[in-house]
């Protein structure tokens, strides 16, 4: 498979995971068993880690809280950045976990059902952990645009149905 | 007795795509492939250049030809996207909007009862632009058989070799069809043996997807009798800011600029800023437009295919011209596919000669709609 065939597989993907294998290959012009093989190339290679649907979960009656963690830490000789991240990483209710440049360390996104379950999540196994030095807590209020999906009412096609 | 039409503005019929806007507008549930221009916001950084420019007050008119540092950056941008020299001062003229620049086009070069040969199937204001301009059309037929390129052979047999002025629009409007160097050397031939002025809308240069586009004006001979016209409405997908632009021989720019200066004065101010933008930030923008016209390309081509619907390969712009795939005329077909389907397609005889039996099927849509779309053709057809 070319470079370019990969790149459009890829861009396809982002765009919508859930396209049939019928249609990536329309779109690429591959056959269905080379994207069938390219995906499971992608996904074995570790390039694809996942498929995902981004859920506006203030359009459901389901309540859902999400809080941003800026987590500082101090390491020593027997911790480093990668033992923290797994023992953060391990919790189901961290969405999202990243090291980050600036004024902290860690980028933790924490998914729960309430906000006393977020608070507890945070306080309970956290804060504890004993390289962990200070958190800090942002609750998201609303969300606009996640994962490149924007939330507004912004995609409505007002383009007239026939025009030159 | 109340306000008499001139008799150029009355030889002018009704466009032929009206008659479907009315129809699809009387139904809600209609999917679009009738579109002509892209689904794609204009790029954010344009449009916050507008913004920008208007909260700083820059709402007052421009240079008559433009922003100076527009025009250098479009003239830098033509040079390197497709070997295009032109002086910013003086060989570029910005227009609201590459159908402004075609119009000056015609009112600067044609004498009233001069021939304009015009490529077609074509864009529909070509033909209504000459008649307004005092000119005689005569329509130069390109054929599916040669993937609906202009050729030489149709040149010399429609009698374009009399004509004074040559239209041409390669990545074309409604055929997607587009033409390389070697298609393109015999028609510059033809145009100087004859000593034609051609105007090249180019329009669509940014869209193309199996090779890159090629400009009549960088022929040997062609930059002297050649005005390339450009804009951001398709590849920046600014089609409502209105911004175009046209590049030619000083005297011919000159020209035009004179018509514009009386009649336009400016370009838009708001959209010069947004152009400037897009020419500056925005290449990645328009990458990723076009790659996702690719796969939506490649889409509906295989579509057709599997449907047993007939359809040359285009590569440009962001249509597709098959056949009709029923006895019935494409007026008929598309008509009768609105009706049970919801579905909107232009027939391609409101593009004129040549279009006669063809869909213009646009993919400035997306993916989810043109499945959906393509699924209902499928049961129509069955």
């Amino acid at each position: 498979m070319t470079a370019s065939a990969r790149d459009a597989l890829l861009d396809s993907l982002l765009e919508n995971a859930r396209y049939s294998t019928a249609d990536l290959a329309r779109m690429t012009g591959l056959d269905e068993s080379d994207v069938e093989a390219a995906i499971a190339d992608l996904e074995e290679d570790g390039v694809v880690r996942g498929y995902r649907a981004v859920v506006d979960w203030e359009s459901t009656d389901r309540e859902r809280v999400r809080a941003v963690v800026e987590v500082n830490v101090e390491l020593d000789r027997e911790t480093g950045y990668g033992d923290v991240s797994r023992r953060l990483a391990g919790y189901d209710a961290v969405d999202t976990l990243r090291l980050v440049s600036g004024d902290y360390d860690f980028h933790v996104e924490v998914i729960g059902d309430s906000m006393r379950d977020v608070s507890a999540f945070i306080a309970d196994e956290i804060a504890p952990i004993p390289a962990v030095t200070q958190t800090v807590t942002h609750y998201a209020m609303t969300t606009y645009k996640e994962s490149g999906v924007d939330f507004g009412d912004g995609d409505d096609d007002d383009r007239l149905s026939v025009s030159p | 007795m109340g306000i008499q039409l001139s008799e150029r503005v009355q030889a002018v019929p009704p466009s032929g795509i009206r008659k479907f806007f009315e129809l699809a507008e009387e139904r809600d549930d209609v999917i679009s492939l009738g579109v002509g221009e892209p689904d794609f916001a204009t790029p954010w950084r344009a449009r916050t250049a507008a913004v920008d420019s208007l909260e700083r007050g820059q709402t007052s008119y421009t240079a008559n030809r433009g922003m100076r540092e527009l025009r250098e950056a479009i003239g830098e941008h033509v040079d390197a996207e497709y070997d295009l020299e032109y002086d910013p001062d003086e060989e570029i003229l910005v227009t609201a909007g590459a159908s402004e620049a075609v119009d000056l086009a015609f009112r600067a070069f044609v004498n009233p009862g001069d021939t304009v040969a015009v490529a077609e199937p074509a864009y529909v204001s070509y033909a209504p632009g000459v008649t307004f301009a005092g000119g005689e059309v005569l329509p130069v037929p390109t054929y599916e058989r040669d993937e609906f390129r202009l050729t030489r052979e149709a040149l010399e047999a429609s009698g374009a070799a009399d004509a004074e002025v040559l239209v041409m629009c390669f990545p074309n409007n409604p055929t997607g069809a587009t033409m390389e160097l070697e298609h393109l050397a015999p028609v510059a031939e033809f145009a100087r043996e004859h000593d034609l002025t051609v105007i090249s809308d180019e329009i669509y240069a940014a869209l193309q997807y199996e090779h890159e586009h090629t400009s009549i004006a960088t022929l040997p001979g062609m930059a002297s009798r050649t005005v390339v016209v450009n804009g951001f409405s398709k590849a920046y997908a600014m089609t409502g800011l209105r911004l175009g632009y046209v590049m030619g021989p000083a005297e011919a720019i000159t020209g035009m600029n004179r018509i514009h200066q009386y009649g336009m004065l400016s370009a838009p101010t708001t959209a010069q800023h947004a152009a400037l933008e897009a020419l500056e930030h925005c290449d990645d923008a328009v990458d990723e437009m076009t790659a996702a016209y690719d796969r939506r390309r490649q889409f509906l081509l295989a579509r057709f295919e599997e449907l047993g619907i007939e359809c040359f390969r285009a590569k440009g712009a962001f249509y597709a011209f098959p056949e009709v795939p029923t006895e019935q005329t494409g007026d008929e077909f598309a008509e009768d596919l609105l009706e049970a389907e919801g579905v909107a397609v232009v027939p391609g005889s409101v593009f004129g000669s040549g279009g006669e039996g063809h869909l213009r099927v646009s993919y400035a849509t997306g993916m989810d709609e043109l499945r959906e779309a393509t699924d209902r053709i499928e049961r129509f057809l069955d």
